[in-house]
């Protein structure tokens, strides 16, 4: 496994947590670190944890063993409001307020820090561009009003909207049909690098991990498996990622050997 | 008299009772608001709390409403006669809607948008009130319509504890069998509660999200629409709230002066009897407070609770259902038992007899007595194979009544008894639907229909001799009492409380001016 080069932005410590309903633990003694300005990917099918790894960073839970630490300290030590606030989180149908128009919904964060109703509307004005939507054609409508992939821009262009250092993305393009999610997924690759935000995101899909990771942890059953660069988990020999790998090619083919 | 006429003479009565009626709505729901949605909010972030809690509330809407008035008179600080206990009773009703709707509407606020708030890092008074609170105000305004439209509709319940409404025009269209009334207690409640709900359906649209997606300046022009009245509505009620006090304290005089809180049942002649002595006493000086048309056995419990000082009463009935004695036929005896237990057990005194008797009254059509030479009801008996019977559901439902009467005189009729409601039995009788029914001795129509009171010659019946029913302490209290009593007892004859009754129910005259003509006429308005 490849070392981070800078100080942790986020660092597991043996993390274990379990659900009081499930025998198996959900997550098990976990340890793995995020670097600033990159962005781990975490994969995984769906009850492998890797939602609820993303959930231990802001707080939403807490670990029963072992510790969860954000920019040195520890999530038991934060402030949970604090931590939230410094951490943009994007998740699967956008989550939006639908009884606030769009750019209320963006400048959720910084209303809730009380930032001045001026530099508010300037900064959702810039977010809209940021993420692709034209402030004055968007702002005062509503969720309802928008198309799949519309909300989730407005989802993130919310998460990032007060800047800050930490970014959480649960499968945040899923739910969109391909082409969508595929001009999404290159307009976040190329927001990310020019933002130099750290990030962790979820994702089941392999080929979206390789598109946007600096680095891949493959989960499994609440392990994590393997955590590398998207180029050495292409020569990876591990059994799950070879597996992942191979739905790739066999798509592709099956795909050829359909055409006329 | 047409219902127009009708209006155009009682309009000033109709727009207090319309106040009234609006007043106790708008109070209750406002409470039960203000009860009701915090209880709810709780409720969904205490789940153990949520089964027992509505179950209550389920239990509570389910009490019939004369008998949670009834529970409540004696109950210190929420209870008594009047708008306050009518307002609590209200509330009682008007809880469960709303609570439930509060639970329902935040939980089923959207579970990705709840997490999201979280993670945005809103406390949890920031997600109640910018999230979970406005995506389930459409549900929470639905639950506040339907208790509106119930806290409508009972109101009308209210006038049975004094405290007014339009019920007061329904109840005594019922008794008096005048459509008019009716009418006119009816029309106006049923238009208040299309309007509440046609009211808070705009309200709850306002807030849907189903509106978001139109334009907003035609919801904005109706909302301040609804602003306009909502705010016209309470300067009304307030305006009459005020002046309502003002009345008070005026009447209130000086504050060693005395004051008497006279109370009657629902029917004429009860409210006849306590306006005489509530005159009476004004003549002399006496601050009154009228309490009249309470239902069932409300005067009585509200008598021994300290909430009223006086009301009419009848021996026969404070005999077998208040003391719970089984029926006997000598007057002087039950007069002389009730007044002993009275003083013993309740502290309260029973005037002298005022001189009638109103007992069930065996009644049959005038020209069929005199034409088959009927006297009394064993004269009757021959007859009574052939002919069909009408009750009122009193008469059908106590253990003096019906099937005490018929064992006792072996009476047998062509069918079952028809049960109706009392009022009907009379004109049923003149027009030949039935042939013989239990009346009351003083209705005044008796004459006026040619109805023919057989006797009671086997002396079954129970004597009802009316008389005053005071507390000891008022007694005490206020002198001028005495000197009102002693003038009353024995003056009322049978046939003169015919006669006011009958100017009340038949001619439809206004009760305090009947009265007030009978004192003149009696010499008793001067002291």
């Amino acid at each position: 496994m490849s070392e981070p080069p800078d100080k942790p932005l986020v660092e597991f410590c043996d993390v274990s947590f379990s659900h009081a309903s499930a025998a198996a633990p959900i997550i098990s003694h976990l340890s793995f670190s995020v670097a600033p300005g990159e962005t781990l990917v975490l994969l995984g099918e769906s009850g492998c944890g890797k939602t609820t790894t993303l959930k231990l960073i802001n707080c939403l839970l807490m670990p029963d063993a072992g510790e969860v630490c954000i920019e040195g300290k520890s999530t038991k030590a934060w402030d949970p409001i604090r931590l939230r606030r410094r951490t943009g989180y994007v998740i699967q149908e956008g989550g939006l307020f639908p009884h606030f128009t769009v750019a209320k919904n963006v400048a959720l964060v910084p209303a809730l820090e009380g930032w001045e109703p001026a530099r508010i509307r300037n900064r959702v004005d810039e977010l809209l561009s940021l993420v692709g939507l034209e402030p004055r054609d968007f702002a005062d409508r509503y969720p309802a009003e928008l198309s799949g992939g519309q909300r989730q821009r407005i989802g993130v262009a919310r998460a990032l909207a007060a800047d800050p250092p930490l970014l959480l993305l649960d499968e945040p393009f899923g739910a969109l049909d391909p082409l969508t999610r595929a001009s999404l997924q290159r307009e976040f690759a190329e927001l990310s690098k020019r933002l130099k935000k750290t990030a962790v995101f979820v994702t089941h899909d392999v080929r979206e991990a390789l598109l946007l990771g600096s680095r891949i942890g493959l989960m499994h059953a609440g392990k994590l498996l393997l955590l590398e660069t998207p180029e050495n988990f292409l020569k990876s020999k591990n059994e799950k990622a070879m597996a992942y790998l191979e739905t790739l090619r066999v798509s592709a083919g099956s795909v050829q050997e359909e055409a006329p | 008299m047409s219902f127009f006429n009708f209006l155009k003479q009682n309009w000033p009565e109709l727009f207090t009772l319309l106040r009234q009626h609006l007043w106790l709505v708008l109070i209750s729901t406002f409470v039960a608001v203000a009860i009701g949605i915090p209880t709810g909010i709780l409720l969904t972030r205490r789940k153990s709390l949520r089964g027992p809690v509505l179950g209550i509330a389920n239990i509570m809407q389910t009490i019939p409403s004369l008998a949670l008035f009834g529970f409540l008179i004696p109950l210190p600080f929420i209870g008594g006669i009047g708008a306050r206990t009518a307002i609590v009773a209200l509330v009682v009703y008007a809880l469960l809607p709303i609570i439930r709707n509060t639970v329902t509407g935040i939980v089923g606020v959207d579970p990705n948008v709840r997490e999201a708030a979280v993670a945005m890092g809103m406390t949890g008074r920031q997600i109640l009130w910018q999230v979970e609170l406005p995506l389930a105000m459409p549900v929470i305004i639905t639950g506040v319509r339907v208790a509106m439209v119930i806290a409508i509709g009972v109101a009308t319940i209210a006038a049975a504890v004094g405290a007014g409404g339009l019920g007061v025009y329904i109840f005594r269209g019922l008794r008096q069998y005048d459509n008019n009334l009716l009418l006119a207690g009816a029309v106006p409640a049923a238009l208040m509660a299309l309007t509440a709900d046609f009211g808070l359906g705009l309200l709850e649209h306002h807030f849907s999200l189903a509106k978001r997606r139109k334009g907003r300046t035609r919801s904005q022009a109706k909302v301040i629409a609804l602003v306009a009245v909502a705010v016209i509505a309470s300067a009304v009620i307030f305006g009459s709230y005020f002046s309502g006090r003002r009345n008070l304290n005026s009447a209130s005089g000086p504050a060693n002066s005395a004051r008497v809180v006279v109370g009657s049942k629902d029917f004429t002649e009860s409210a006849i009897l306590a306006e005489i002595v509530a005159q009476m006493l004004e003549a002399r000086g006496v601050t009154v407070e009228r309490k009249y048309e309470l239902g069932g056995n409300l005067p009585h419990d509200a008598m021994l609770a300290g909430r009223l000082d006086l009301y009419p009463e009848y021996t026969g009935t404070s005999y077998t259902a208040i003391l719970h004695h089984q029926p006997i036929t000598d007057p002087r005896a039950v007069y002389e038992q009730v007044k002993a237990e009275y003083a013993q057990k309740f502290g309260v005194a029973v005037s002298d007899p005022l001189g009638f008797e109103n007992s069930f009254a065996i009644l049959i059509r005038g020209a069929e007595a005199r034409k088959l030479k009927l006297k009394t009801i064993s004269d009757a008996i021959p007859y009574a194979s052939n002919w069909r019977a009408g009750f009122g559901q009193d008469f059908m439902s106590r253990a003096d009544g019906y099937s005490g009467f018929s064992k006792a005189y072996g009476l047998k009729f062509a069918d079952q008894p028809r049960e109706m409601d009392l009022s009907l039995t009379y004109i049923a009788l003149a027009s030949g639907k039935v042939d013989l029914i239990a009346g009351n001795s003083t209705e005044g129509r008796i004459a006026a229909l040619d109805l023919f009171q057989l006797e009671d010659d086997r002396h079954y019946f129970p004597p009802y001799e009316a008389v005053y029913l005071i507390r000891q302490d008022t007694l005490a209290r206020v002198a001028q009492l005495r000197d009102v009593l002693t003038k009353l007892a024995h003056a009322i004859s049978t046939e003169e409380m015919r006669q006011l009754n009958y100017e009340v129910d038949a001619n439809k005259r206004n009760q305090a001016e009947v009265v007030r003509e009978w004192l003149k006429k009696k010499g008793f308005t001067v002291t």
